[in-house]
């Protein structure tokens, strides 16, 4: 039966990881070929189409960590076995930050250096951006320096503090100058992009939102793979000791 | 140990409450109080080495008084970070001593009276290491605040909180990893980042007279009450990791 299952999900996942590429290639030539020049910034203005995607959805993913952890700390003594799931989805969901969050601020430096001159400003939403990067990078030394049995409770706890930790971090750079231009979308009168833009950018979310949904279920499926090794390497040396004692 | 018993003998069976609550935490508060008298480690190795960092950084910048009045509260809140790292690792290291940490853990008292008996000894010795530092930083800086002097001392405890009950909660939370020395700073300082820089943009603000420190002191406070909650609710899920 588990192989049954195994299978079936394996071939979803084919098709997914087909379907996710389809979409990425789709939305590159949107973004690259159809889409309309910008006016005042030229091609240059394309890398909008990867660098806004991404930064929504390195905002999406810690919530999916914060309340994976969050599950794993009511299931750790009701549940073990159902926590370690919800922690798996968590350490997923950390990497996958940490991934989207570098790739946003890398394509913001990018176009930082080609719409204003320079690389870096201390400005509110890139110190926010790079302070949530922090934050995950702090998380994921935490799992690889803590002894294993309370990786991941500790891991969860930190996990609470830094989604308590953002809104503040958000609050408190706000009051400083802001360089980087408003939110583009929900951002006042003025906000929105041209129609004709529309198709490139909502292909794009699309395209690597499947990506990031991708990442984190093979990254999922990795980590209960090592569980399930560890739990099978603890059970033979419970029964290699019982055997000496005999 | 004796008052630690007794008081929860008392606590144990009839009340429940506030009062046998913060009993515990005195009796842990002076605990703490007692060893770190007796000893005197942490405070006599955090006031060296917040000494050595303003010496440091004195040596580097060459202050004028105008550059330091602009320079001195991030190096001030530097100074005392770095210090502090050095107290808090060490202040659990003494609970594991004896297995005590092993007993805490099996005692019914609550799990957050420990931390903030604790919490508040740390708060104390760091408080004490600013009054110590204060009047070095106003020689070796020629400082002169242009700003209200006096809201330093509403800015001081409250970013000295903030660093030592989230300090305080992190040490624990990195006893028993590998590396413990090397964790505490890689876990703290990106949490602490928002209250580190109100603490210093508030020292600055004081110190130069330019700006209001209000919104500064703003932000501390929420900071110190959303964190010094987390830290309550969540200690004993941290103590008993295993």
């Amino acid at each position: 039966m588990m192989v049954k299952r195994s299978r079936i999900f394996g071939v979803f996942g084919m098709a997914w990881v087909a379907l996710t590429l389809a979409a990425i290639a789709y939305a590159s030539r949107l973004a690259l070929v159809v889409a309309p020049t910008e006016a005042t910034m030229g091609n240059v203005q394309r890398i909008f189409y990867y660098h806004v995607p991404t930064s929504m959805l390195s905002l999406l993913f810690p919530y999916v960590n914060f309340v994976a952890s969050l599950f794993y700390l009511y299931w750790r003594r009701r549940e073990p076995m159902r926590a370690l799931t919800a922690d798996a989805v968590a350490i997923a969901a950390a990497e996958v930050t940490v991934v989207y969050s570098s790739i946003c601020l890398l394509t913001g430096m990018l176009w930082g250096r080609a719409a204003w001159g320079i690389w870096w400003t201390w400005d509110a939403r890139l110190t926010s951006m790079l302070l949530l990067w922090l934050l995950y990078v702090s998380y994921l030394m935490l799992r690889k320096l803590s002894s294993t049995g309370q990786t991941q409770t500790l891991a969860a706890v930190l996990s609470v503090f830094a989604a308590i930790d953002v809104p503040i971090v958000y609050m408190s750079i706000q009051w400083w100058r802001t360089q980087h231009p408003a939110p583009v979308f929900g951002g006042g009168a003025d906000s929105g992009i041209d129609p004709s833009m529309m198709p490139a950018f909502v292909w794009n979310v699309l395209g690597w939102a499947m990506w990031g949904i991708f990442l984190l279920l093979f990254r999922y499926g990795l980590e209960r793979r090592r569980q399930e090794l560890e739990q099978a390497s603890a059970l033979r040396a419970i029964e290699g000791s019982l055997e000496i004692t005999q | 140990m004796k008052t630690l018993v007794k008081a929860k003998n008392e606590a144990g069976y009839e009340s429940q409450g506030l009062k046998s609550y913060f009993s515990h935490v005195l009796c842990h508060l002076q605990k703490d109080l007692r060893l770190e008298w007796r000893s005197r480690d942490s405070v006599v190795g955090m006031l060296f080495f917040a000494l050595l960092v303003v010496i440091i950084f004195s040596l580097a910048f060459d202050p004028t008084a105008a550059v330091s009045r602009q320079i001195a509260g991030g190096i001030l809140w530097v100074a005392l970070l770095f210090a502090s790292f050095t107290a808090l690792n060490q202040s659990w290291t003494r609970e594991q001593r004896n297995r005590v940490l092993d007993a805490h853990r099996m005692s019914p008292a609550p799990a957050s009276a420990l931390f903030l008996g604790k919490a508040l000894a740390n708060l104390l010795f760091v408080v004490l290491i600013e009054v110590v530092l204060a009047p070095l930083f106003i020689v070796f800086y020629n400082l002169h605040a242009l700003g209200q002097g006096w809201m330093l001392a509403v800015v001081m405890p409250l970013g000295t909180w903030a660093l030592v009950c989230n300090g305080t909660f992190f040490a624990a939370l990195s006893l028993r990893t590998r590396n413990r020395e090397l964790l505490l700073p890689l876990i703290l300082v990106p949490i602490s980042l928002p209250a580190l820089l109100g603490m210093m943009q508030a020292t600055t603000a004081i110190l130069t007279g330019e700006s209001d420190p209000g919104i500064w002191i703003r932000l501390l406070v929420a900071y110190n009450i959303a964190f010094t909650t987390v830290c309550l609710l969540l200690f004993e899920t941290v103590l008993s990791a295993d």
